[in-house]
């Protein structure tokens, strides 16, 4: 029994207001499952992910899903039980955080290179040693080349938004990826905030069901799934996984504005802070965007011209509009929140430096790592991050190490 | 249908021709037995391993069945997600209910070892699927490295015969009790050579109200080190020696499937197998009789098991 | 199936996404007849049909009609000598792999479908 058959409603022409609620963004993703109502969940629970697959349970309990959750007893589990439903001929679903991302890795690059839109709702979170439960990007640096589009939110709001979005960009034939809703652990999970939700049927109508064209359950199929390649087709099979993925991102796009358009809460790519006017930028993932306006807003009080831009389709990551959203801006502050040991550059940096490159007057960079194993990273600290790259801008001399916010 | 091989004959076959396995091999007959007695259509699962590498190259197939292979360890819980997307297809009113029959292929390596914990959590959680291990006692795929089951005093790649070591010091993994011990409904030890026992219990797997598991014997001729004809003899000789008894647990009750089993000594059967000829040079070498003496324990020990279960 | 792979190797754009196997049963096109050293000879005037070698076949290589035996497939038969081992008459016999042994054997005399298929 679904949701929709106990309201016995249709879609309304005209969305009246939908209900507010004040739920976390945990519950929030949870809400959106229930009203996908995939045919499969499997998932393992890992702080700060557990709220989403204890919502989803008592969905199951309470009879408000056709959805079959298999409690697997790993993440690695959880992810080859969402890669046999899919293959199937299922639509399925997982979520998941930091070591329990890393347990499973071997199956991301399976799941994609088996081309199953499978949806995993990533919990962003630190990787052990030491251990540490809290929120930084290890885990999503950790996965951003397996081919599997990825989009970060802000706030509960965008990952509930996102999440009604995420099977219709996976499953367009012109993508067939597994896409991940990445949401910042603790500060988006746990927070609870104002939560517009769309109607059962809204949702429904707009995700409609996995269609696949060929599945192993289909009646009569022989195909065999996950084959073998030499090295006489692998090569052609990662390229074709190359243009999945450059096709992604106009269907995210178009999925992004579709949502925003029933929701009244438009999602770009990249979204922009006060950059009509910038001379300079800062560049951030995720949840920190709050503290980084508010550390904007004060440095425009003091008079200096700076905007902000949030990456929210980090993979693949959005090469024109990023260059379009710094178009004549001279100097920009990267905010990383991982390490990327002995590389030229933490990972966000490594992005906007190639994506910049062939800019003709390419914007200086500076990289700033902050807020790794959850450490906060208090508005004064953005504050001094802005005023060192107004001091880049006039100097205009890039330095090679990145600078650490907020380390003792 | 009966398990007449007449009849059977008469089944299109769902594993063809053409498959890369080696002159001899045990795996493509026993898979062969056990597609033909499976009563309803099947949906595969294949653990990495010789099976998968050789019969599911791009472009092509040997299989004629719908078959999922993604990993190594995780075949079991991969026909979980096979098991629960039928089942809410099905309540969705998406997908007709039909008969069909989950099975999954996977090596001794793919289920002792590296596989275990997907197996476990499978079994545990009751996903009504035939897990057949296809046990050829080492990692064959890789080259011959030792597995947890792989038989006290073998060589192997990784358990190579030396003068401070006569190949796997271990004495291997119970896996079949293991596997009763989840309590799961049917659990069975089959072996190549006997056809008509595999086929018997393939067939009883199938009609198991949850999970079953069919732990089948499969000697691999080149890692045991004999000539590819002598496949069916090798497998005899291992159960009539003990090594390999052939028995199903039916509900909890344990039971010898077949004639008497046990008719020789251990040396006969670790004769026809040059990975144990470092230590049947000599009749008298110490291995073997540990390997004897834990046999005969092993042996009595189920004896036991199957009378107490009559006895119930 | 085709018997040969085209020369011209397909490009990427051409290839089934994910690596599915769209063509069941397509190994038959390869011709693991090529390992074989011995070839199972049988004497089909001692043969009962019992199926034994058909059901003890890695390489499913015995062709049955009407639960008759009636012929091997050399193309995929490896030659193994299962079938003269498990053979309760013993009516099949391994020789040696040989253009003369191959047509001068009921192997490849007694029916069509077998021979077109040996090399």
């Amino acid at each position: 029994m679904t949701t929709t058959q106990k309201q016995g409603q249709k879609p309304s022409s005209g969305i009246t207001l939908p209900p507010a609620q004040a739920i976390n963004g945990g519950e929030a993703v949870a809400y959106a499952m229930r009203q996908i109502d995939p045919e499969v969940v499997a998932a393992y629970p890992i702080t700060p992910q557990t709220f989403i697959i204890e919502k989803f349970s008592e969905y199951v309990a309470d009879g408000l899903v056709n959805t079959e959750y298999i409690n697997v007893e790993s993440e690695h589990a959880a992810m080859s039980a969402c890669v046999g439903a899919t293959a199937a001929g299922g639509r399925a679903q997982t979520a998941t955080s930091g070591p329990g991302l890393a347990l499973m890795y071997e199956m991301l690059w399976v799941a994609s290179g088996m081309r199953l839109p499978i949806v995993m709702h990533l919990c962003s979170r630190s990787f052990s040693a030491p251990l540490n439960i809290l929120c930084d990007h290890s885990d999503v640096m950790g996965m951003r080349e397996s081919s599997w589009p990825m989009l970060i939110g802000s706030s509960p709001q965008e990952a509930y938004d996102q999440a009604v979005a995420m099977p219709t960009i996976a499953e367009n034939k012109s993508v067939l990826l597994p896409v991940a809703n990445v949401l910042d652990g603790f500060t988006v999970t746990h927070s609870v905030e104002r939560v517009e939700v769309l109607p059962d049927e809204v949702v429904k109508e707009f995700a409609g069901e996995y269609e696949p064209d060929i599945w192993a359950l289909q009646p009569g199929s022989t195909a065999t799934f996950g084959t073998l390649d030499a090295n006489d087709f692998y090569f052609e099979h990662k390229r074709q996984q190359v243009e999945a993925m450059k096709n992604s991102l106009e269907v995210v796009r178009t999925q992004l504005n579709a949502v925003g358009e029933i929701t009244g809460r438009p999602m770009n790519l990249v979204e922009e802070y006060l950059m009509d006017d910038a001379e300079i930028a800062l560049v951030v993932l995720g949840s920190s965007e709050g503290m980084v306006r508010a550390a904007i807003d004060q440095a425009r009080a003091d008079g200096i011209k700076v905007g902000m831009v949030r990456i929210r389709l980090f993979r693949p990551f959005p090469v024109a509009d990023v260059r379009k959203a710094l178009e004549g801006i001279g100097a920009v502050g990267v905010l990383d929140r991982a390490i990327a040991f002995g590389t030229p550059g933490n990972g966000l940096l490594q992005d906007l430096a190639t994506s910049t490159r062939t800019m003709p007057d390419r914007p200086l960079l500076m990289d700033f790592v902050y807020g790794l194993g959850g450490r906060a990273t208090p508005k004064q600290l953005f504050r001094q991050a802005v005023d060192e790259v107004l001091n880049m801008n006039e100097t205009r001399v890039e330095p090679d190490e990145p600078a650490y916010l907020g380390l003792k | 249908m009966t398990l007449k091989l007449r009849d059977l004959s008469l089944k299109p076959d769902l594993f063809g021709t053409g498959h890369g396995l080696c002159a001899g091999c045990a795996e493509s007959v026993s898979v062969r037995q056990i597609l033909s007695a499976l009563e309803n259509p099947p949906v595969v699962a294949l653990a990495t391993g010789c099976l998968e590498v050789s019969t599911t190259r791009f472009p092509d197939t040997t299989w004629k069945v719908p078959l999922i292979h993604s990993a190594f360890e995780n075949s079991a819980t991969t026909i979980g997600g096979v098991d629960a997307a039928y089942k809410a297809l099905v309540r969705k009113g998406r997908m007709e209910d039909r008969p069909l029959t989950f099975v999954v292929f996977a090596g001794d390596g793919a289920t002792y070892d590296i596989g275990f914990q997907w197996l476990s959590g499978a079994l545990e959680r009751g996903h009504k699927f035939v897990y057949i291990c296809l046990n050829n006692e080492g990692y064959m795929n890789t080259g011959i490295q030792r597995s947890s089951a792989t038989l006290l005093g073998a060589w192997t790649t990784t358990t190579p015969s030396g003068d401070a070591r006569p190949g796997k010091p271990e004495w291997h993994k119970d896996m079949t009790k293991i596997i009763a011990a989840h309590n799961i409904p049917y659990v069975a030890q089959a072996a190549a050579h006997n056809w008509k026992d595999l086929m018997t219990k393939v067939r009883k797997a199938e009609q198991a109200d949850g999970p079953a598991f069919i732990n089948v014997l499969t000697p691999c001729d080149r890692g045991w080190r004999f000539e590819p004809e002598k496949t069916m003899e090798v497998s005899q000789l291992m159960v009539e020696a003990g090594l390999w008894p052939l028995y199903e647990v039916v509900d909890g009750k344990y039971k010898m499937t077949g004639a008497r089993q046990k008719k020789r000594p251990v040396m006969d059967a670790l004769l026809s197998q040059k990975r144990f000829s470092h230590i049947t040079k000599n009749a008298d070498d110490a291995t073997i009789a540990a390997i004897q003496a834990k046999v005969d324990e092993e042996w009595d020990a189920l004896q036991a098991l199957c009378e107490m279960s009559a006895a119930e | 199936m085709p018997e040969q792979q085209s020369s011209e190797r397909p490009l990427w754009q051409q290839i089934q996404p994910g690596g599915i196997g769209v063509n069941p049963g397509s190994t038959e096109r390869v011709q693991t007849g090529d390992w074989r050293t011995e070839v199972p000879v049988i004497d089909f005037e001692r043969c009962t049909h019992c199926m034994i070698c058909w059901v003890d076949c890695p390489d499913a290589s015995f062709e049955v009609a009407n639960a008759k035996l009636i012929a091997v497939d050399l193309k995929h038969c490896k030659g193994c000598g299962i079938c003269a081992q498990v053979c309760p008459v013993k009516c099949i016999e391994m020789v040696p792999d040989s253009a003369e042994n191959r047509e001068t054997t009921d192997v490849n005399s007694g029916n069509g479908a077998s021979s077109e298929s040996a090399r």
